[in-house]
């Protein structure tokens, strides 16, 4: 393992969000922020109880989720496609440095970064809500787990890119209306049967529920099934990386 | 240093950028790579580099397979690209340490300070990429190339766009990595750089490596060397004693131009001088004229596209 080159993609990842602190770590956390004032202080209010745990608290954790998959994809896409996009590239091809520790640069910063957004939310949330993390070993986990997941789903979208539109398309056309729609907000028991039964076909209506499950003991689908979600999804993502070395689709000619 | 054995690199709309090139690059040396534009300079390049892979052949750089043995190869490797891919907001010196980094070594302040030193960008250490200009990105590009101290230098168009002083300076960075016994591998569309610091030259056309010469044996074989005789009147005919020679009048009528090969002894110019003071025109000057690196690389590819060659 090639130690000091992963060392230098990530230092160097990690510095440019230094670079761009504003808009990379505290938007995000500001964002999420308003998302608790709007929907936990000022409608949570006339919300009753779900599970008997309050709208304010039962939305922290879709609220995390959705900072930390969008920012991971988000990170993990940018980080590959800025060096596709300025030729920067030819060196990462040309350095000693194999497929994976590639990916380990990358994906570890991003992952890095959008624990750091995560964690910061998590604290802030405290200013808004009263809530509890029953499992918080679990929670860690959780949130390292999809984290990976989805910086490597964001470095798969950093390769397919072939323009900045392509890079924002899966991020806002798809994961953002998925996590909306997964029950970030709501139970999907709150919703009329048919849209109960589409729910079930949302990925991320698994991670989400598992994520929320650490934090209270319930959710509306097992902690199992969730996690056995997020694996598959971790699995594809590493075979699809897998391929795309293989094969240097869109990185080699 | 480097052996290319039957190297061909087929895209997948059937289009061969490399045919079955073969080429030894001797340790030490400065080989100059010439071409016209989509010869297959940047994809031999690449192919070497680990940037393309060959669709058939076996490259070794030390002994070692690029494709098997690819984390020794690439690390004796260091490239100079032929456009700017540079991060723009990043500092020289942490680009150039990062560099370092990627190509698995510790960090080493006091070589890389000497390297950015040694190409004039040490007031520049802390200005971004963006700010610097084209000359500096490429002497930026070329410390970045030398962050790992490579045993082999590839330069894609080293001078392009830079001033003939920097240009210079450039000539004498590549003589003195000579020197310290790195091989230097460059492709370049300024031929006089070729002839300035290269030892030996190949050509490449349409993908094919059509030559390989020692520089002295390239201009000895396939260069020309011209009489310019210039008179005082003007000339309508060829004297009849010359008119065997390759030989011709200038359009204003005023120079009359003998071409010779450098070692056809028929021709020399006493036997011009004494053929022409019979004439009784008079004669301002008399010259010779050698041809460049860039007139027998012209030839050779103009002879190519003839098929002639």
């Amino acid at each position: 393992m090639n130690f000091n080159s992963i060392k230098a993609i990530y230092k160097f990842e990690m510095a440019r969000a230094l670079r761009t602190i504003m808009q990379s770590i505290l938007a995000p956390v500001l964002s999420t922020s308003l998302y608790f004032i709007v929907f936990g202080a000022a409608i949570g209010t006339k919300i009753s109880t779900i599970d008997n745990v309050s709208y304010g608290a039962f939305i922290v954790p879709g609220l995390i989720m959705l900072s930390i998959m969008t920012t991971s994809v988000n990170f993990a896409a940018f980080g590959i496609y800025l060096p596709k996009y300025n030729g920067s590239i030819f060196e990462i091809m040309s350095a000693p440095i194999s497929a994976y520790e590639i990916v380990i640069g990358y994906a570890g910063a991003a992952v890095s970064k959008s624990l750091l957004i995560s964690v910061l939310i998590l604290f802030t949330s405290t200013i808004f809500v009263d809530f509890y993390i029953k499992h918080p070993l679990l929670m860690l986990f959780l949130l390292i787990l999809i984290s990976i997941t989805f910086s490597l789903f964001g470095f798969i979208v950093g390769i397919w890119a072939t323009n900045f539109e392509k890079l924002q398309l899966i991020p806002l056309l798809i994961i953002t209306p998925l996590v909306f729609l997964g029950g970030s907000f709501y139970s999907v028991e709150m919703l009329p049967e048919l849209w109960q039964f589409v729910s079930k076909f949302n990925p991320i209506f698994y991670v989400i529920n598992g994520f929320r499950w650490s934090f209270f003991g319930t959710a509306d689908i097992a902690i199992i099934t969730s996690l056995s979600f997020i694996t598959i999804f971790l699995l594809i993502c590493l075979i699809i990386i897998g391929l795309i070395f293989k094969t240097g689709y869109r990185i080699k000619g | 240093m480097i052996s290319i054995k039957n190297v061909t690199k087929v895209y997948s709309n059937n289009f061969y950028a490399l045919s079955n090139i073969s080429l030894d690059i001797k340790r030490g040396e400065i080989f100059a790579l010439l071409g016209p534009n989509g010869a297959g300079k940047t994809t031999l390049i690449s192919c070497i580099c680990g940037l393309i892979k060959q669709t058939k052949g076996l490259i070794k750089v030390s002994n070692f397979d690029t494709l098997k043995d690819y984390r020794k190869t690439r690390s004796l490797i260091g490239l100079v690209p032929q456009e700017f891919p540079l991060d723009s907001y990043e500092s020289v010196l942490n680009t150039v340490n990062f560099s370092r980094g990627l190509f698995g070594l510790k960090p080493d302040d006091k070589y890389i300070k000497n390297v950015i030193q040694s190409l004039k960008l040490w007031d520049k250490k802390n200005s971004s990429i963006i700010t610097l200009s084209g000359g500096m990105k490429r002497r930026v590009l070329i410390a970045k190339a030398l962050s790992h101290n490579p045993k082999i230098l590839f330069l894609d168009e080293p001078t392009s766009g830079v001033d003939i002083q920097l240009r210079k300076e450039m000539w004498d960075m590549i003589l003195q990595l000579k020197q310290s016994g790195v091989t230097v591998i460059l492709t370049t569309h300024y031929i006089k750089e070729a002839e300035t610091i290269a030892d030996r030259i190949g050509i490449i056309d349409k993908g094919e490596l059509i030559l390989v010469e020692n520089k002295e044996n390239l201009i000895n074989k396939f260069g020309n060397k011209s009489i310019i005789i210039e008179f005082g009147k003007k000339i309508y005919e060829i004297p009849d004693k010359i008119k065997d020679f390759d030989c011709f009048i200038t359009n204003d009528n005023l120079c009359l131009v003998i071409k010779k090969l450098k070692n056809n002894q028929d021709i020399n110019i006493t036997n011009v001088i004494k053929i022409i003071s019979k004439l009784k025109i008079p004669v301002i000057d008399i010259k010779t004229e050698e041809s460049s690196l860039e007139d027998i690389f012209l030839d050779i590819i103009s002879e190519r596209v003839k098929g002639e060659l």
